[in-house]
């Protein structure tokens, strides 16, 4: 059984490095990006690109693809999607969502049907033994560790930095924090760059994991949602449990029937829903 | 998906132009539309299923090529014309593109390929408004029992040509009995389709293993994709499995394999359907990929030749690698004896009536590039078998190729490579 939990904490990293780009997007502006898993896919699928063309060491990747993401990330919400924030949250939705299928088509004409995956140079399948029979994989450990890192320094972030500062400002009360000389358009753009880089770690310690394929991208965003919603809004931390939980959850499922597994993962999320709508640890209100 | 008819109509314009362009230039289409075979072919181009129709297009320039001067049925010279559709790898849209294609187009044969999701649909949607449809690439239960076959009447107007389960269950019983191991199987059958009918009682590998004296470990059907395989292995540890199976997707097995490798699980021989069929996704696995082994439909190395470019089977894979730079797939060969036996049977018709048509679909004979090809003496009435094999990913040189490795269901098919044992560094 406690190997059952080490493994479910260890897919929750996963799940949480998947869903804090979208906690912060959502915590920030109120704004759910469904195009998310798609992005996390489309990372994954330019590591292995770049991979392909220079031999290159995948963590130097992320040095290489953060930055990357961080620029594209400000500019799609400077060009795009700050023209569709307001009261109303259909806008964005419909284009993230026709982003989706654009982004989906797209890399199917660029990069085929076929599911590919970046070269670790066996990492991917090293094992790490923890003492009598349990053994983890190193990489899931790298993942969890990332994830618990990012939690931290976005949560620090928050707390202490001029820059989180101006995010609780725009998220709490956008037109007032305007008035005190806040460019909103601004803060939500450096929202947007953060989760992004987020998105690229993810979308590559993804595709050392396991395979991406072009179609990916909505199950991604599944869980990725779920982690945020278990959570609660507004709080890492919160998104970081959620995912735990939601890890946790899927394998003790799995531990008692391989048909229970996803499905006790979905029934955690309703209970949470139906019985605390707000989530585990919610910080923002609606 | 959405509904992507604004593509379907820039495709359909440039089909019907490239139509028209080649009818103009060729004299014996002037006598009108009654001189013309229209062929409707779905395929799913685009989702999860698109790796099933990356040959589609060298196909289609293949046999435009093949039948540039139009072909002879019943003493006339026929044009034939190709209408290709997108099922967009999904059922619904399958049916409603082959609905298109009957009343739309007025198409006098419908073909299909890839998967129940594809052939399921656009049989069914055929066999509703009497059209003649030759389907493939569907183990032939899951085509005809999942279409709601009665074994004792069959279908009037659907006929269908692949292997069924009991080649890939006697297929892989027999590869399992080539090695020593302790005949101990953990299985990976999702709740899908093709897991049901695989971990099936009755019908699926279950009675077959115990009769052949394997234990196996079935854990029970799961929801797919799942994202950690820790507590299946676990259990195969435990259980001192030696050979794994299954029927899962590319992102699955890798997952799977990925994970066996962090917790040391070493079995002997691993053979799993679905993610290993296709060249580009093992390349994905990396150099783990060595040793898996897998059934095949259809390879450079089966003994056939083609009935209409005379193209043995290594040529077809040697002509299509140099035309798409492309390594070959098992689809390949599938697709080219599907229009292989659209034109034999429309040869064969005489005329455009549908009856007709559908009378010679019955009678075909054919010996086409993935063997031959017969309905009159399949398992059930509609059905032709055609012969598996299976394979092992072998290292040759610095890459890897599918070799045949089995073939106690398709003695005719000679044996490439004797199967190995998975390596361990």
């Amino acid at each position: 059984m406690i190997e059952t939990v080490i493994h479910g904490i260890l897919l929750g990293g996963l799940y949480s490095l998947f869903a804090l780009g979208l906690s912060l997007m959502f915590g920030v502006m109120r704004l759910t990006n469904i195009a998310h898993g798609d992005q996390i896919v489309i990372s994954g699928f330019m590591g292995i690109a770049i991979a392909a063309a220079v031999n290159i060491n995948p963590f130097l990747l992320i040095l290489l693809l953060v930055p990357c993401a961080l620029v594209s990330g400000y500019a799609f919400q400077y060009f795009v999607l700050n023209r569709t924030i307001g009261k109303d949250p259909l806008p964005s939705l419909v284009i993230t969502f026709g982003l989706s299928i654009i982004a989906q088509n797209l890399l199917q004409e660029i990069f085929s049907a076929n599911p590919r995956a970046l070269d670790t140079g066996g990492l991917n399948t090293m094992g790490l033994n923890l003492g009598g029979d349990t053994v983890v994989g190193v990489l899931p450990l790298i993942i969890l560790v990332c994830a618990i890192a990012c939690t931290f320094g976005l949560q620090w972030m928050f707390a202490h930095t001029a820059l989180g500062r101006s995010f609780r400002a725009v998220s709490d009360e956008k037109d007032i924090a305007e008035l005190m000389g806040l460019n909103s358009a601004r803060v939500y753009s450096m929202a947007t760059a953060i989760a992004f880089s987020l998105v690229a770690l993810a979308g590559l310690f993804q595709s050392m994991r396991t395979t991406v394929s072009p179609t990916d991208g909505p199950n991604l965003l599944l869980f990725a949602f779920e982690s945020v919603i278990i959570g609660g809004m507004g709080s890492f931390w919160g998104t970081f449990l959620g995912a735990m939980t939601l890890g946790v959850a899927q394998q003790v499922g799995f531990h008692f029937d391989p048909g229970w597994g996803i499905w006790f993962g979905h029934l955690v999320f309703i209970l949470i829903l139906a019985f605390r709508p707000s989530g585990l640890f919610p910080k923002t209100k609606g | 998906m959405m509904d992507n008819s604004r593509r379907k109509f820039l495709k359909n314009t440039l089909l019907a132009s490239s139509a028209v362009m080649a009818a103009s230039a060729s004299p014996w289409v002037r006598a009108g539309r009654d001189n013309t075979f229209k062929i409707g072919f779905v395929s799913p181009q685009t989702g999860p299923l698109a790796a099933f129709a990356e040959p589609d297009m060298f196909i289609m320039e293949q046999v435009r090529k093949l039948t540039a001067n139009g072909i002879m049925s019943g003493g006339q010279k026929y044009a034939v014309e190709i209408i290709y559709k997108d099922s967009q790898s999904n059922p619904n849209q399958a049916g409603k593109v082959t609905s298109e294609l009957i009343l739309r187009d007025g198409v006098d044969l419908v073909i299909a390929s890839a998967t129940p999701a594809t052939t399921n649909p656009v049989a069914d949607q055929c066999e509703a408004n009497g059209v003649p449809c030759i389907t493939n690439d569907t183990p032939w239960q899951a085509h005809f029992f999942g279409r709601k076959g009665d074994p004792k009447v069959g279908f009037d107007w659907t006929y269908h040509f692949f292997w069924g389960l009991e080649d890939v269950i006697g297929s892989y019983t027999n590869l399992w009995q080539k090695l020593p191991t302790n005949k101990s199987i953990g299985t990976l059958w999702p709740n899908d389709e093709d897991g049901n009918a695989w971990g099936n009682t009755e019908l699926g590998f279950p009675s077959a293993l115990n009769k052949s004296g394997f234990s196996f470990i079935d854990r029970g059907r799961f929801q797919t994709p799942v994202n950690d395989f820790s507590s299946f292995i676990s259990e195969f540890r435990k259980q001192e499995v030696e050979i794994v199976t299954g029927v899962i997707t590319p992102p699955d097995f890798a997952n799977f394999w990925n994970q066996a490798g962090q917790q040391g699980f070493q079995p002997k021989i691993v053979t799993v359907a679905k993610a290993t069929e296709f060249p580009q996704a093992v390349a994905a696995f990396g150099p783990r990929a060595e040793g898996l082994t897998v059934e095949m439909w259809w390879s450079p190395a089966h003994p056939f030749n083609s009935s209409i470019s005379q193209q043995s089977a290594a040529e077809l894979a040697a002509a299509y690698s140099a035309a798409t730079s492309r390594a070959w797939s098992m689809p390949l060969g599938l697709k080219h004896s599907l229009f292989e036996v659209a034109l034999d049977v429309l040869q064969r018709a005489g005329s455009k009536d549908p009856e007709a048509i559908r009378d010679a679909i019955k009678a075909t004979n054919l010996n086409t590039v993935v063997g031959p090809v017969n309905f009159a003496n399949g398992p059930v009435p509609n059905i032709g078998k055609t012969p598996l094999v299976t394979g092992q990913w072998q290292r040759k040189g610095d890459k890897l190729d599918l070799v045949i490795v089995e073939n106690s269901q398709a003695p005719m098919i000679p044996l490439q490579a004797e199967l190995l044992p998975i390596k361990y560094s």
